[in-house]
């Protein structure tokens, strides 16, 4: 009888659309059917009574006939789905509290699941947005002391790697030194500030990035001589030329010259969110090696492998080739300088290059939202407990009329599934405002954060949590009410009874449970919060509060190097003495690269007369300044500050940080001894104590700083010391640069402060997630205990009557009450504290001067919770002590 | 859809009626249902009501078609009469019963014999 099934399976859909008249048609049918079967009856003889109740006895029960045909010809399943809907909603609408706890209990863990699965899935999981990104390498040491310099390489170092590589079907990179609002765009009213990186002009084609309109750079596009061009960003072309697609084509004036837009980049490229998180980038021009040849290490490369080439073997292939590369073809002495001590290549996957730091702090991440979703389900898995005790005897009926358990489970799991649904759909919009707040946090220094985004995945991710969340919190209700003994229940009054005790037991287990959960969370965050404090408390060697920076426009341009020298030393005087003469400014001096920020190294300069054995000695990180720049920094001096009359005609004068100090002279003042760099004498007026300058975490590398009036700097950065707040100032000093230079660009005025909260901005966020979660998984938690002793002391109302009746006290009550509270949450943070230690061990990695042990990050999560379960059970308390023996008695 | 699970009475039931239905032609449910009481000389408790979910599941199958019509006594019925399809069906399942009840005749007697 298989065949047909198809047509039947047709016929079944389109009959369970079509309800009524088929139901109608039936029904007229059957009445027929009697109707003939009564008048056979009564041509028999029967009295049209008797007759009829013939006819009924031989149809049967017409209902049931009905319900027969009905699935028969219909979706059984659907149907029973619908009658479980419909029951369900009506059952939550009658309970409206519960309805609205569970469903924001839910809420909450789902959208904090599904706002971190988007951030884990964006900067972690999915491959990065180039065609065949995984054949995509990023090509530099091993990290260093000595910052950007050490990882990064020269022109003659790029064509060589070039030109004897196989492994890349391109090479490419971009200048690594560039600070932020390096352009000036003129010719719209007044100068706005843009960054603009310059990159290798094959750089679009290695990656495999097409532009949304015009064309990515030619190769001839890069040489001397060619016409200046430029990409914009789609983010910048949006804002500042408010997305008009006839810009391409068009110049735009770049710091004073004419510039040709050639095309616009896609959404999906934002160079910051890749290379530089947390800074705004603008444009990209081609970058010119010849011109750059002599600058020394600039460019960060990256490369494509040709497809079936593996990792491996472009390592092993650069293994070979970067210890032979030179820094400047034309001194040999200067090629091998690229081996350094631990083989001097490490080759990463662009994407780990990119998010692999961030790895482990994701995971913790995820794993803390994951708890917090458990918390959520354990949480109201106790709810549904508390609400199946009282529907014991709802389902004891139902099931006596004639309700199968399967059926009962089917309808407890709908109800869980609906509860589920709707905590998604909330969840779902939650998450979805969380992402898109996080991708506007701009100084946030995470990678890839610009290209967050709730996707289709995110929507899969919610629905697949959401189902195995209700599995979870439905399942122990349903398990309950499925092996629940149905005599019992309906004789079960719910007060002191055997079946009431055992039920109890488990709800005591589950809340014991989230207090070892909200243990564990609680530590780990703990330990994430004194991390932070740590680091916070790091002395900087400067003092960023109360300082404000912002980038000089200034033209130096002179026929001689002399003459350039004078000049410039004229414009910064100028600029340092205005600025110092604004109310409110304690202190001004430029200085070429900020702390945290782009930096630069040279080779180590040697103690005359000493020395030191080859590749020994660390390249320190070189800073050029004017004088008053370390007092605005707020950095400590031993010896003396620059002095305008440090210039090209006196000796060369350097200052050198107290670690570079301590290996030069050791036990000796460094002040006044003589340093040989090449053939130059440098003479050290200064020592400068160690100054984070590449990362606030990592150790303290060599610093040597330099005369603005003797070394060129790259840039300007004009840092002030203020006794008043230093925003207030910004207003004041753009207008006086303003006045000494006309091309000032309006560029942003920068806290010092702020510089230092995005250099620490990854580690605030996931220590604030981490810590929001906590507090979350605390706050279900004592909900939870809140339950369980609130509904034990509403089972025992009438014991507690009959004790108090026979004279405890009310305190002793109150006591009992609290003792049992207290005992729960013991055993809590017994099971706790045991998996927290594990969990802590597991981030270690992530801890700053904390150990995984830190007692005091132990004790303030026992003393907390402990408060925290002693409140959730005072009140329960309260009301039992407030019980009146004669009332209780009497209400059975 | 449950037809795997085709009790024995079930089938059973579905066969009656394609059967009735071809040895009788058009026919309402109060008709088929007793012609199958009397054919079975009341050896089947059939609760006539049963036989509308055979019925429709016949009709899905497309094995037999339906009609409003007016009875002999002039009353409004639903008629039934069996397709080409259902013939065919009828004869496959006839011949399948013909084939198993005389196996289960074998295979009791033998037992018996012993």
């Amino acid at each position: 009888m298989k065949d047909g099934w198809m047509q039947q399976a047709l016929q079944r859909v389109r009959a369970f659309f079509r309800k009524a008249p088929l139901d109608e048609d039936l029904d007229a049918e059957m009445a027929s059917h009697l109707e003939m079967a009564v008048e056979e009856n009564v041509q028999r003889g029967m009295t049209p009574e008797e007759a009829r109740r013939q006819a009924m006895v031989r149809f049967g029960g017409v209902q049931q006939a009905r319900e027969k045909q009905r699935e028969a010809r219909g979706l059984p399943f659907l149907d029973v789905l619908g009658q479980d809907m419909r029951y369900t909603f009506r059952t939550l609408g009658r309970d409206v509290g519960f309805t609205v706890v569970a469903v924001l209990i839910l809420a909450l863990g789902i959208g904090a699941n599904v706002a971190v699965f988007s951030v884990v899935n964006t900067i972690l999981l999915r491959p990065l947005p180039f065609h065949d990104s995984q054949q995509l390498v990023w090509i530099a040491p091993p990290p260093q002391k000595c910052g950007v310099s050490c990882a990064t390489y020269s022109s003659d170092a790029y064509e060589e790697f070039v030109g004897q590589t196989k492994s890349y079907d391109g090479v490419t990179g971009y200048m690594a030194f560039t600070g932020p609002d390096n352009y000036r765009l003129t010719g719209r009213g007044e100068p706005v500030p843009a960054t603009g990186i310059e990159v290798i002009s094959n750089f679009f084609q290695v990656l495999g990035v097409q532009p949304l309109m015009g064309r990515v750079f030619r190769p001839e596009e890069s040489h001397a001589g060619a016409h200046p061009v430029a990409l914009l960003e789609y983010a910048y072309w949006k804002r500042q030329f408010a997305g008009n697609p006839g810009i391409v084509g068009k110049d735009i004036d770049l710091n004073g010259g004419p510039v040709t837009v050639i095309g616009v980049l896609p959404p999906s490229f934002d160079f910051g969110a890749f290379f530089s998180p947390g800074e705004r980038v603008d444009l990209l021009v081609p970058l010119d090696l010849d011109k750059e040849r002599t600058w020394g290490n600039i460019i960060a490369m990256t490369a494509r492998m040709k497809p079936g080439v593996t990792l491996g073997q472009a390592q092993a292939e650069a293994n070979v080739v970067v210890p032979k590369l030179c820094w400047n073809i034309k001194y040999p002495q200067s090629c091998g300088s690229y081996a350094g001590k631990d083989g001097g290549i490490q080759l990463r996957t662009l994407k780990d290059y990119v998010s692999g730091r961030l790895r482990r702090s994701l995971i913790v991440l995820w794993s803390a939202v994951g708890m917090i979703l458990l918390i959520a389900c354990v949480n109201l898995s106790n709810l549904l407990l508390a609400r199946s005790a009282a529907r014991g005897k709802e389902f004891a009926m139902r099931s006596a009329l004639g309700a199968s358990r399967g059926r009962m489970v089917r309808q407890l799991m709908t109800e869980s599934l609906i509860l589920s649904a709707a905590g998604a759909v909330l969840g779902f919009g939650l998450a979805r405002g969380l992402v898109l707040w996080l991708a506007h946090q701009g100084s946030l220094a995470l990678p890839l954060l610009s290209t967050l985004h709730i996707d289709g995945q995110a929507l899969g991710w919610t629905v697949l949590i959401a189902v195995v969340a209700a599995g979870i919190f439905g399942l122990m209700p349903g398990l309950r009410m499925a092996s629940g003994n149905l005599i019992e229940s309906l004789k079960d009054s719910g007060h002191g009874s055997s079946a009431g005790r055992r039920h109890e037991s488990v709800r005591t287990a589950l809340v014991i449970m989230e207090v070892a959960l909200a243990c564990v969370l609680l530590v780990g965050a703990g330990l994430l919060l004194r991390s932070f404090l740590k680091v916070l408390d790091i002395d900087l060697g400067f003092q960023p509060d109360q300082a404000a920076s912002m980038r000089v426009e200034y033209d130096d341009s002179a026929p001689t190097a002399e003459a350039g020298a004078a000049r410039l030393s004229q414009i910064f005087q100028q600029v340092i003495a205005r600025v110092s003469a604004l109310p409110g400014v304690e202190a001004a001096g430029i200085v070429d690269y900020l702390p945290l920020g782009p930096n630069r190294a040279w080779g180590a300069p040697v103690p005359q007369g000493k020395t030191f054995p080859e590749g020994s000695l660390p390249s320190p990180l070189v800073y050029v300044c004017s004088p008053g720049y370390f007092r605005a920094m707020g950095m400590r001096v031993h010896g003396r500050d620059f002095t305008w009359d440090d210039n090209l005609k006196s000796q060369e004068v350097v200052l050198i940080n107290a670690a570079a100090a301590r290996v030069y002279w050791p036990g000796q003042d460094a002040v006044g001894k003589v340093l040989v760099s090449g053939n130059e004498q440098l003479h050290v007026i200064g020592v400068v104590d160690d100054v984070h300058a590449s990362s606030v975490e990592a150790e303290k590398g060599w610093q040597i700083y330099y005369s603005t009036l003797q070394k060129g700097p790259n840039d300007a950065q004009l840092v002030i010391r203020s006794r008043v707040a230093p925003a207030s100032l910004a207003g004041s000093v753009l207008r006086t640069l303003r006045e000494l230079n006309p091309n000032q660009p309006a560029v942003e005025f920068q806290p010092i402060r702020t510089i230092v909260d995005r250099a620490v901005s990854p580690r605030r966020f996931f220590m604030l997630l981490v810590g929001i979660f906590a507090g979350l998984g605390l706050l279900l938690a004592s909900l939870g205990i809140y339950g369980v002793i609130a509904y034990g002391v509403t089972r025992q109302t009438q014991e507690i009557g009959i004790r108090m009746a026979l004279g405890a006290s009310r305190g002793r009550v109150q006591r009992a009450v609290l003792w049992k509270t207290l005992w729960m949450v013991l055993v809590g943070i017994g099971a706790g504290t045991v998996a927290s230690y594990g969990a802590a061990r597991m981030i270690q990695s992530l801890l700053f001067g904390t150990e995984a042990t830190d007692p005091m990050t132990y004790a303030g999560m026992v003393v907390l919770l402990i408060a925290i379960a002693l409140l959730a059970g005072y009140l329960p308390a309260r009301r039992a002590s407030r019980i009146d023996p004669l009332a209780a008695l009497r209400t059975n | 859809m449950g037809d795997s699970k085709l009790d024995l009475l079930q089938g059973t039931l579905d066969l009656m009626v394609l059967q009735t239905l071809d040895a009788m032609g058009e026919l309402h449910g109060y008709g088929i249902a007793r012609r199958i009481e009397q054919v079975s000389g009341d050896a089947v408790l059939l609760n006539q009501g049963t036989i509308y979910a055979s019925l429709v599941r016949l009709q899905q199958r497309g094995w037999i078609d339906a009609e409003w019509g007016i009875s002999d006594n002039n009353r409004k019925a639903k008629f039934y009469s069996i397709t080409k399809r259902g013939r065919k069906q009828l004869a496959e399942d006839a011949a399948y019963w013909h084939r198993l009840a005389a196996v289960m005749n074998r295979v009791l007697n033998a037992g018996n014999s012993q």
